[in-house]
């Protein structure tokens, strides 16, 4: 097989293809991608140049493509939420959640309230993680490393909150069918207070680096313009359309986990730019923060799994040891097809990610595993957005207008 | 490193050396200057890159051990973190930078995906990067720790000080054969020389002493 | 308490008042209805000025393997209304064509009613091998050119046919 092929046709609004037809001499093609340090991950972009200038953009993915999809055909409920763990691998938490959010919509499990509490507020640990990061890589893509170590070292105190709470530092696997795999211990609930009382501070050192820094705000004040009526025609969600000004967010709109017991406040800007974007996710992170701190301090008592008559997650190992209906419970779950009831249905459940609309379609067959796991992933719908972002920028905006689309080859190309 | 140091005895019928000079073997000089200038070439696909960047970021700091010149062009690195899975569009990319990396240089397969595959048994991604290119360390995990990822530089650090040669004979996959031959046939060559080879002697003595 | 998403009664009626009664069925408190092929596009145009303006996933299942099914592909287009919070499946069920002309089924793309179906059905097409009419820019998306086959049919096993094999291999020699 060949490296790549090269691209037979660019497509563009009808404006800039006359303009391209008149004046096809000049212009020069410029391959960005897939490996390339400011691409972040494996997306490949080619180029149209009329000196520094994008005429046109041609993005292409599928540089990571793995079969994730087939493979949720292939994997039980509770193995594939290993897969989506590195899904969007900078949030995988989020990822979990999300799949588990679906698979329960499916099965029609109901959550214990103690389960629907933790689960928000590693969801929103998540976030904080995700936005830590893809801000850090704004500022490192604008030349500002600084920033960056400020934002890699808060991740590392959520990594080291995670590794706490289920071993691993990301690529957790964390959540269940009906439940999750480690419930909070009185450590970890005291390593995310810490990290409530402290991230404030830090958070508020990295405003003063960027927001009012003048060769950031250069850089990305007027950049990638994204218009409302755009955002939704093309699909955006998350802060990408929430920085254009759509007010949609599922954790208000569709409450799902305990998301309507807290009070937290949907974070918009009408500018639709890498600035605004950057101050969306900026002000996420202290609404995450706040909805983290109610939360902790209400965790509701009670079993975190759903119960052992309902035979969806394991039982504890006290139960497994000391109840017959324990013991009947983990045989049973532990054998194929002999776990909880698969409808033969399709449902689509839906959680807000870090990145947007984080969805899963899935068909049930009745057997063990769906027969059919379909993601729908923000990214692609965020990174088709790309060339009408780019079109009259530089070619040094390309790296500010990709970071702050915030795409994760791994989400993107499944 | 084993370097003639100043100060020792001299041996009678040697010239002795001012304390400013060293005696060392070009190639160990070579390998000693290589093995502390790694520059790596991070060709992280998936999840792995990011322990990647946790590796070069704050708390773990790569730069204590001479590797933390990321450079992203490959005609400026020698050593190359294959980080996360590679999949079948991607092989044909990796093969080109891998061919576009000047001579001498080295591979490290991060992680169970880029080293057979992990979990994605599937249509799409390549079952072990070393199928297509030559891989010199592997790290387990998935994704492995930045200290595992620490400990696989050094490990590669010490592997370049052993065997790397300055005219890079130890790429020659003829030779690495016979050297392969030679490690089987080791047991033979031990008993022959043991009489006057002291360092057989000291090994046949501790292999005596465990069994 | 689990969240109820609003009825979508209305715009049933809506629909059905325009183009005759359709099937329509509700699981897990979603409601999907099955449109006929040849109406796909014109039903969807419709519920767009319906205000279902968010076009959130279109998608396909490969019915081929499942019980009870007439049909083998199923193509589901997830719709929202970012004002009022409504959501809705749509279903249209397509075969492979019969005739040898036709190689792939064929559906009408909604991309000029949606930016959003450009990369959704480019994926489609890609997994499925299923044709979009009146999309621009019909090429494979996260597959290489020249692979042949549809991976996400059921009939293309998991670990593929030996395409992930097929490369030059690159020794010390080479480099």
């Amino acid at each position: 097989m060949s490296i790549a092929p090269a691209p037979r046709s660019f497509r563009s609004d009808a404006a800039a293809d006359t303009a391209a037809e008149r004046s096809e001499d000049y212009l020069w093609t410029l391959n960005f991608g897939p490996q390339h340090p400011a691409t972040h991950t494996t997306l490949r972009l080619v180029l149209k140049l009329d000196g520094e200038r994008v005429v046109d953009a041609m993005p292409e993915m599928g540089y990571l493509h793995s079969g994730f999809e087939k493979l949720g055909e292939h994997l039980t409920f509770n193995q594939y939420v290993t897969v989506t763990d590195r899904m969007n691998y900078i949030s995988p938490m989020a990822n979990n959640v999300a799949w588990h959010h679906a698979v329960e919509k499916l099965l029609g499990i109901e959550l214990t309230p103690r389960c629907r509490s933790i689960r928000t507020i590693i969801a929103e640990l998540a976030r904080i993680s995700d936005h830590l990061l893809s801000n850090g890589a704004v500022g490192l893509d604008t030349g500002a490393f600084t920033f960056f170590l400020y934002a890699f070292y808060q991740r590392e105190v959520i990594y080291d909150i995670f590794e706490t709470l289920c071993g691993a530092r990301f690529t957790n696997s964390w959540t269940r069918v009906g439940g999750v795999s480690q419930d909070f211990t009185p450590l970890v609930i005291e390593k995310i207070r810490t990290f409530v009382k402290t991230f404030p501070k830090t958070l508020e050192d990295m405003e003063r680096l960027l927001t009012r820094n003048r060769i950031f705000v250069d850089r990305t004040k007027g950049v990638g313009v994204l218009s409302k009526e755009q955002a939704i025609n093309s699909g955006a969600s998350g802060p990408v359309a929430r920085a254009s000004g759509v007010t949609r967010d599922l954790r208000k709109d569709e409450p799902y986990l305990a998301y309507e017991d807290f009070d937290f406040q949907i974070c918009c800007a009408s500018a639709g730019d890498c600035y605004a974007r950057y101050l969306v996710r900026m002000a996420e992170m202290r609404e995450s923060l706040k909805i983290v701190a109610q939360a902790l301090e209400n965790i509701p008592a009670g079993p975190v799994n759903v119960g052992i008559d309902q035979r969806t997650a394991l039982p504890t190992k006290q139960q497994v040891y000391s109840t017959i209906e324990g013991t009947i419970s983990h045989f049973e779950l532990s054998m194929s097809n002999r776990g909880f009831e698969v409808p033969s249905g399709e449902s689509y459940g839906a959680t807000e990610a870090p990145n947007g609309e984080l969805g899963f379609y899935l068909v049930g067959d009745g057997g063990e595993s769906a027969y059919r796991a379909r993601c729908r992933p923000p990214s692609v719908l965020h990174f088709a957005l790309f060339p009408q972002l780019i079109r009259g920028h530089t070619l040094s905006d390309v790296v500010a207008v990709l970071g702050s689309l915030n795409i994760i080859a791994a989400e993107l190309d499944r | 490193m084993a370097l003639n140091m100043p100060g020792r005895q001299t041996m009678p019928g040697k010239i002795e050396l001012p304390e400013n000079v060293v005696v060392s073997r070009l190639d160990e000089l070579a390998n000693w200057c290589r093995k502390n200038s790694l520059w790596p070439m991070p060709f992280a696909t998936a999840c792995c890159g990011i322990e990647l960047m946790a590796t070069g970021a704050s708390k773990h700091d790569l730069a204590r051990f001479g590797a933390e010149v990321f450079r992203f062009s490959p005609r400026q690195c020698d050593l190359m973190i294959v980080a996360g899975r590679v999949v079948m569009k991607m092989l044909p990319v990796l093969q080109r930078i891998w061919q576009q990396m000047h001579e001498p240089k080295w591979c490290i397969s991060m992680g169970a995906c880029a080293s057979t595959g992990g979990v994605f048994d599937t249509y799409a991604v390549v079952q072990g990067i070393d199928r297509f290119i030559p891989v010199d360390m592997y790290v387990p995990g998935c994704p492995p720790r930045p200290e595992q990822l620490i400990q696989a530089i050094i490990d590669l650090q010490d592997k370049i000080q052993r065997e790397g040669t300055i005219t890079g004979r130890e790429f020659d996959t003829s030779q690495r054969q016979l050297r392969k031959r030679a490690l089987v046939e080791a047991d033979q060559l031990l008993t022959l020389d043991a009489a006057r080879n002291p360092v057989a002697q000291r090994e046949l003595s501790a292999a005596a002493h465990r069994t | 308490m689990p969240y109820e998403p609003p009825a979508v009664d209305d715009v049933l009626a809506a629909v059905t008042a325009r183009f005759g009664p359709l099937e329509s069925a509700v699981f897990r408190g979603q409601t999907s209805v099955v449109v006929p092929a040849a109406q796909s596009f014109e039903v969807l145009e419709h519920l767009k000025e319906q205000g279902f303006d968010l076009l959130v996933d279109v998608t396909c299942v490969d019915y081929l393997e499942y019980r009870g099914a007439k049909q083998r592909y199923g193509l589901v287009y997830l719709l929202a209304s970012t004002t009022t919070n409504q959501r809705l499946t749509i279903r249209v069920f397509v075969d492979d064509p019969v005739s040898a002309d036709e190689k792939w089924p064929t559906v009408r793309s909604v991309e000029p009613l949606w930016r959003a179906a450009d990369w959704l059905e480019r994926e489609v097409w890609d997994l499925f091998g299923i044709q979009f009419a009146g999309h621009p820019d019909l090429r494979r998306l996260v597959m290489p050119e020249e692979f042949t086959a549809h991976p996400l049919r059921k009939d293309y096993p998991l670990q593929g046919r030996g395409e992930r094999h097929n490369f030059p291999v690159i020794t010390r020699d080479h480099s």
